[in-house]
């Protein structure tokens, strides 16, 4: 006999093969978490039912069962060799596997060279994924495959991981796409995922074998894989068994399973995993707490005999949806909290419709929505205001502690804090789409292990050894939660760890605090996870304060917007809110088109109410609502991509063709290689401007998935230009950018320098063209003049020296004349815009952040707003060099800091910093930005931005940022 | 907000005691000894546990690079524990330059300082590229030729160690012969005997012959090299104790010696005049002495050989490995040494490499998983496995990569080197190779 095991992240399988090697027992279970119970109990009942005291062949494998293999010394077989070893049994003639199993995705090429890839860590999570997405579109896996089947479109969902799904996802569901289509778009997040992170550039072709649990049970996945490979892949007999399969069949050694059975409970016994000090020492530690806590209260009081007037906020979150109506004194009447399951309005209806119902006289004097859905919900009702949540919590926040200076608010989806000096917002920090996810993650991971989120969050708070699962972001952790498990931690122990991660998540990732000093000595926590004591718990502890937790913490955003509601009307005053008549014949209908207005290609949600007002979302600019075009004269990164298109083929006397990709330093240094190629008289073909099909096309040869955006995206402009036939693609590598005087050296950051050494040694269509990427230093001109020649012999033989001095000089002076233009136009429009007393906004980024693909149209919404949009290049010149705390060394950085520094002399002027996801550089940048501003009391504002398509949270930021400045100027 | 702290001068040497953070251990340990000759009282950490990552993450920016977390969080741990007169403890902390964001380290340390409340203790700089003038580190050139004869003998140990503890027949001589040598050449050390290179010349041939002397049975073993960002490669606290963990694993471990990174600096100052233009006096000096290096490190690998021991090739031989996958050029982080290291490993006959970087290191996208699929393509048996470290990376998924590589190479092993079902590309990072089979037309 041989028994094979397999422990996954999610699920064990088990099989017993007799001495045939035919399949006897099998089974496929998930586990929550209690590996080394059900492995005790499975093997014990192998024992019993197949062996009576035989020995047997046994093997372990899977990514849990790793450490728990070694120490009750069973071998243990690496989970992609087993699946070799089964495929090459049970199908040969297979090409190629795909597996998928709950946080590894594989992919294993069996012929022409075998090979094996695995995700990184970075992608982790695909079957848990799956879960996740399913439990927020709140239907089981199988629910979701059936609504799948139904799907009309797909929308494009990022692929890198889990988490940026996530918030692609909860946009959709918020402004009411379909379940069925979101549904299909998850899929084929997966699909691209896969496909991207782990093909790289190797074709996936012939016999196709799909296995492991999610291409196992949706059919919609696998015919997204189907389509998108163009194969007919299959999913064979015991696609969940093969790992299991696979150990059996390597088990060489003989055991007896009750004495492994035995081994496992031994291994149980001796949990040691990093553990954290308990959230209480004592019962009686809680009580006091608890006391403590239920002091912040806001009085509820039944409706009056006048039913009125009242005033209500509705918050319209990413998971939930929240109501409050308060009378004239700030009481609360009443209020609604519940999960939005996918679509606000049906239930803001509802409740409207239930409130009028049960108080007929009910006198609304206004009403007021705040949160994501804040402009669905007023344009569907009818609302009176609107207000960015970052004010609608401090306006809460304000009442609970006037003297508020920090809030912390943890919701679903989002992580939200703000500093507050001089009764103004100074300050404010929103999670990044890393660790975005973290209220909910609790809840999807709680459903998971087979709890609800109040009953396993309660479980955590006297827990023994919380344990320490680090603080990146949740999909990091759910890894982490594996390995605790694999050391036999405990289910309150892991609950309470998961609490204690969250934390650490918003005061290490959102905060960056390191006292609570720096935060200020009045905090006031709020949003639904703070409910969860233990959370509250682990915050104060970290921080070493007693915070103020309002009773309605949940409900913080809602009573915000009902209090600033109430301070805007005036005596008498009667909403313009739907009656109960106009209610009754309410309806929504909802369409998504994408718009082709521009390049952008917004993906557009419309929505139709009974009275035929249709409301639009998705937009970055007002073209697709009012018709024309956004105004871009005062927007300078428009500006210098204009530039750049400028740039055009010229066909020269030496009649070759060179091509050069426009991209990262080539944002900036086009001009300069255009002018140097054309005045040798080589015509030069510039690839075109970034685009998701651009991408898409090279980013199979992508070798680092941590790489940062704007570099992988040079891998598509090869591509294209390899279809543009040059003869020559140039793009060399460049230690060393121009020297502007204004730091200590004048590094590129490693990946813009030697991006085209990748590039060389990955992208297939360099192997058929000439690829120029030596190494030049353009600072250094006498130098780059006398070295040039002979580089450029290498490949272009035969030019004169004194022509290739003449390109030269030729090249510098337009280098010149476009950072003039540049700046010049950045003083128009300084100028223009204090005219016209309109607030100036510095994009602060990178060249490579003009590149519409990379900025999402982030300028654009700027000008939205009624700013002005210059860029730091234009400005940068405009400061003396001063010292920084850090290393001054990266030319594009010390623009960054000198316009920062210029931003502080302004008092119009307010700068908005691009970090491109995954930008190590930026570590480092960000901060000494953050500080320079602030020394100089200005706001920072951070968007970080990678292959997202969805801009709520980078719309979010940049309200709060004008309402702040609003504020500060005393406008409201 | 300025972040200062005091400068470390010259007086300090005799009134403050410097800690020192720790990487590889064996060379540390004697480098140790060398800076307690000339008059430094110093102390090279050995604080771990999760309290260091903690700290870190506490005080730096944590996308900063791990190394950076671990460094500044062990700092600050020791700072902590009450074991120092905190009046008269200085930091050493070493700056390579260039365009890496470690030149950063410095300046993340001393605003972790700040913040931390340890504003007052003086921070000293070891590096040569002429950075944070008024805090260097004094540097003798005596003390300099004692630090690099300090790392020639620590390398040549640590691969002794690794060359002999997988055969031993009885487990621990290997370690006790190591432990043995570090107290003998520390000792040489507080003597002022044998740093000068005619020394080392002569002394590297008995320390070898004294391995040799060890009883081993060589059955074949899975033969694993370790490159990396050079934190991480070295530092067992950075890297979850790797060298450990392979050698549980059965197999014999190589991770190329810590004087190739010197040599690597020290090399770049010619290869960036030779690119750029520049001062070739300083280019010229810095060959000079990439010669006496290499010359101490070739009588180094003489005496490997001639006991039979596997011994890399000259430096200078080194630099023309990467010829036709990556220029000199790159020099940012550990630059074109990385990949280097990787192909002398793969022609050394250590084809299975754990490439051991922080997440997101943004040198290594480029001359780690960047070159893998080149490498590939010229030598299809390299197996090569990127693995990424950083405080909430689990060791699970580190370690599970790690034997997905091993399981590769124990098959090739029992196939007698041979590959019958060549599994030529091992793992997760990938890249095709790019050596697709042409079918010539007409057949």
């Amino acid at each position: 006999m041989r028994v094979g095991l397999d422990i996954g992240s999610t699920t064990i399988k088990c099989v017993v093969l007799n001495d045939a090697d035919e399949l006897v027992y099998s089974t496929y279970e998930r586990h929550y978490s209690h590996i080394l119970e059900k492995g005790h109990e499975i093997l014990a009942r192998i024992e019993k039912d197949y062996l009576h005291g035989q020995k047997a062949l046994l093997a372990i494998s899977g990514s849990a069962g790793m450490g728990l293999a070694d120490s009750c010394k069973v071998p243990f077989v690496q989970e992609v060799f087993a699946t070799r070893v089964a495929a090459n049994r049970l199908a040969p003639g297979t090409d190629c596997i795909i597996e998928l199993g709950g946080e590894d995705a594989k992919i294993l090429f069996l012929t022409n060279g075998t090979e094996v890839r695995m995700n990184g860590s970075c992608a982790g999570g695909t079957g848990a994924f799956i879960d996740q997405m399913a439990t927020l579109l709140k239907m089981s896996a199988d629910e979701m495959d059936k609504a799948a089947q139904k799907a009309t479109r797909t929308y494009t969902i990022a692929s890198r991981c889990g988490v940026f799904a996530k918030s692609d996802i909860q946009p959709l569901i918020n402004q009411g796409a379909q379940a069925g289509d979101i549904a299909r778009s998850i899929y084929q997040a997966v699909v691209n995922q896969t496909i991207a992170g782990l093909a790289q550039g190797r074709p996936i072709k012939g016999n196709v074998l799909y296995l492991g649990g999610p291409l196992t049970f949706s059919t919609v996945l696998r015919q997204c894989f189907d389509e998108t490979l163009h194969v007919k892949g299959t999913c064979p007999e015991n696609s969940l068994l093969y790992v299991a399969l696979g150990a059996a069949f390597y088990a060489d050694e003989a055991f007896d399973l009750d004495d492994v059975a035995k081994r496992l409970d031994d291994y149980s016994a001796t949990s040691t995993y990093a553990s954290l000090p308990p959230l209480f020492a004592s019962k009686q530690e809680y009580e006091e707490f608890h006391a403590r806590h239920m002091k912040a209260t806001v009085p509820c009081l039944p409706f009056g005999a006048d039913v009125g007037p009242v005033h209500i906020g509705i918050d319209s979150g990413s998971t939930t949806i929240k109501l409050v109506v308060i009378d004239d004194n700030k009481n609360i009447l009443f209020t609604s909290y519940q999960p939005n399951n996918g679509n606000p309005i049906p239930l803001v209806r509802q409740v409207l419709t239930e409130l009028y119902e049960k108080h007929p006289n009910l006198k609304i004097a206004s009403v007021t929505t705040t949160g994501y859905g804040e402009a669905l919900v007023k344009n569907a009702f009818h609302a009176d205001y609107s207000l960015v949540e970052t004010v609608a919590h401090f306006t809460a926040a304000k009442h609970f502690m006037p003297n508020v200076d920090f809030i912390i608010d943890i919701g679903g989806q989002d992580m939200k804090c703000f500093k507050i000096e001089d009764g103004a917002i100074s300050n404010i920090f929103l999670n990044e789409a890393c660790s975005s996810g973290c209220g909910s993650f609790l809840q999807t991971f709680a459903e998971a292990l087979g709890y609800n989120v109040k009953e396993f969050a309660a479980l955590g708070l006297f827990a023994d050894h919380p344990v320490d699962l680090g603080s990146r972001c949740t999909v990091f952790m759910n890894s982490s939660v594996k390995q605790a498990q694999k050391d036999g931690a405990s289910i309150e122990n892991i609950s309470a760890g998961l609490s204690i991660s969250v934390v650490k998540n918003a005061l290490y990732k959102v905060i960056r605090a390191s006292s609570p000093e720096e935060l200020g000595r009045n905090i006031v926590v709020q949003g639904g996870t703070f409910y969860n004591e233990a959370v509250l718990r682990a915050f104060e502890k970290e921080m070493h304060v007693n915070v103020i937790r309002p009773d309605i913490a949940g409900l913080m955003g809602a009573y915000g917007a009902a209090l600033h509601g109430k301070s805007k009307t005036a005596e008498g005053h009667i909403s313009s809110v739907l009656t109960l008549e106009q209610l009754k014949n309410f309806s929504q209908k909802v369409n998504t088109v994408q718009c082709n207005g521009c390049g952008n290609h917004c993906q557009l949600t419309i929505n139709i109410f009974a009275d035929g007002k249709r409301f639009i979302s998705g937009n970055r600019c007002e073209k697709p609502v009012t018709g024309k075009a956004t105004d871009e004269s005062l927007d300078l990164y428009a500006y210098k991509l204009s530039l750049l298109l400028e740039y055009k083929p010229v066909a020269g006397k030496r009649g070759k063709k060179i091509g050069i990709p426009l991209c990262l330093n080539m944002y900036e240094l086009l001009p300069f290689w255009h002018s140097f190629f054309t005045t040798l008289g080589y015509e030069v073909v510039v690839s075109p401007v970034s685009s998701r099909k651009l991408y898409q096309e090279g980013q199979a040869t992508i070798p680092s998935d941590t790489a940062c955006f704007p570099a992988k995206l040079s891998h598509g402009h090869i591509a294209e230009l390899a279809k543009m036939g040059v003869d020559l693609i140039f793009y060399p590598c460049m230690t060393y950018n121009v020297d502007e005087g204004l730091g200590q050296n004048h590094y590129n950051c490693p990946v813009v320098a030697y991006y085209p050494e990748v590039l060389a040694g990955n992208c297939p269509e360099l192997e058929h063209i000439p690829f120029f990427y030596e190494y030049i230093d353009i600072a250094r001109r006498k130098d780059f003049t006398a070295k040039m020649p002979k580089l450029l012999d290498k490949y272009l033989p035969g030019i004169p020296r004194h022509e290739v001095k003449q390109a030269i000089d030729a090249a510098y002076a337009e280098y010149a004349r476009h950072m003039a233009l540049i700046r010049q136009k950045g003083e128009q429009i300084i100028e223009k815009a204090r005219a016209e007393h309109r607030r100036i906004i510095v994009l602060a980024g990178r060249p490579y952040h003009v590149d519409p693909e990379i900025n999402h149209g982030i300028d654009k919404l700027i000008l939205q707003q009624g700013a002005a949009v210059v860029t730091e290049d234009s400005i940068s010149d405009r400061v003396q060099p001063f010292k920084t705390t850090v290393l001054n060394q990266w030319t594009y950085h010390s623009r960054l800091y000198a316009a920062a520094k210029y931003c502080t002399t302004q008092p119009d002027m307010d700068l908005v910093q691009l970090v491109s996801f995954g930008c190590g550089v930026d570590a480092i940048t960000t901060d000494e930005t953050r500080e320079i501003l602030q020394a100089g009391g200005k706001l920072y504002t951070q968007l970080k931005i990678d292959e997202i398509t969805n801009l709520g949270a980078v719309n979010i930021r940049l309200r709060s940022l004008f309402a702040a400045l609003d504020e500060r100027n005393g406008k409201m | 907000m300025e972040y200062t702290t005091p400068n470390f001068t010259k007086d300090m040497i005799h009134t403050h005691k410097i800690l020192i953070p720790n990487m590889a251990v064996i060379q540390f340990s004697l480098m140790q000894a060398a800076l307690e000759r000339e008059g430094y009282n110093v102390e090279v950490l050995g604080n771990c546990g999760s309290e260091v990552a903690q700290l870190g993450l506490k005080y730096v920016h944590n996308d900063t690079c791990y190394p950076a977390l671990l460094v500044i969080g062990q700092f600050i741990d020791a700072l902590n524990s009450g074991k120092y007169d905190l009046d008269h403890t200085a930091l050493l902390i070493t700056q390579t330059g260039g365009g890496c964001r470690a030149s950063n380290y410095i300046a993340l340390l001393r605003k972790a300082l700040v913040k931390a409340g340890y504003g007052n203790i003086p921070v000293a700089s070891l590096n040569f590229s002429g950075l944070e003038k008024d805090s260097g580190i004094p540097l003798t050139a005596k003390l300099i030729r004692k630090v690099i004869a300090a790392i020639f003998y620590g390398d040549l140990l640590a691969s002794l160690r690794n060359q002999v503890h997988p055969y031993e027949n009885r487990h621990g001589d290997a370690e006790a012969m190591t432990q043995k040598w570090i107290k003998t050449i520390q000792g040489w050390m507080h003597e002022d005997k044998y740093y000068s290179a005619h020394d080392m010349k002569r002394q590297f041939e008995p320390i070898v012959a004294d391995y040799a002397t060890i009883p081993v049975t060589r059955t074949p073993k899975v033969k694993v090299g370790v490159v990396g960002e050079i934190y991480v490669k070295y530092s067992p606290l950075g890297n979850n104790d790797l060298e450990k963990f392979l050698e549980s694993q059965d197999c014999e471990v190589n991770l190329p010696g810590l004087m190739g990174f010197v040599e690597y600096c020290v090399a770049n100052y010619t290869i960036t005049q030779h690119l750029y233009g520049g001062n070739a006096i300083v280019a010229g000096g810095a060959d000079a002495l990439l010669g006496y290096l290499d010359s101490v490190g070739e009588a180094q690998n003489k005496a490997l050989r001639k006991h039979g021991f596997y011994a890399p090739g000259s430096f200078r031989e080194l630099m023309k490995k990467p010829e036709g996958i990556i220029s000199l050029g790159a020099k940012m982080g550990e630059g074109w040494l990385l990949t280097a290291e990787m192909i002398e490993l793969v022609e050394g006959g250590y084809p299975n490499i754990v490439c051991a970087q922080p997440f997101g290191c943004l040198p290594n996208h480029i001359v780690g998983k960047g070159m893998i699929n080149k490498i590939r393509a010229l030598h299809p048996e390299a197996n090569i496995t990127p693995v990424d470290y950083d405080p909430s990376a689990t060791r699970v998924n580190q370690e599970n990569r790690i034997k997905l590589m091993l399981a590769v190479a124990k098959e090739r092993l029992e196939n007698g080197g041979k590959d019958v079902a060549p599994v030529t590309a091992a793992d997760l990072a990938g890249g095709t190779p790019k050596v697709e089979t042409a079918v010539p037309a007409g057949i």
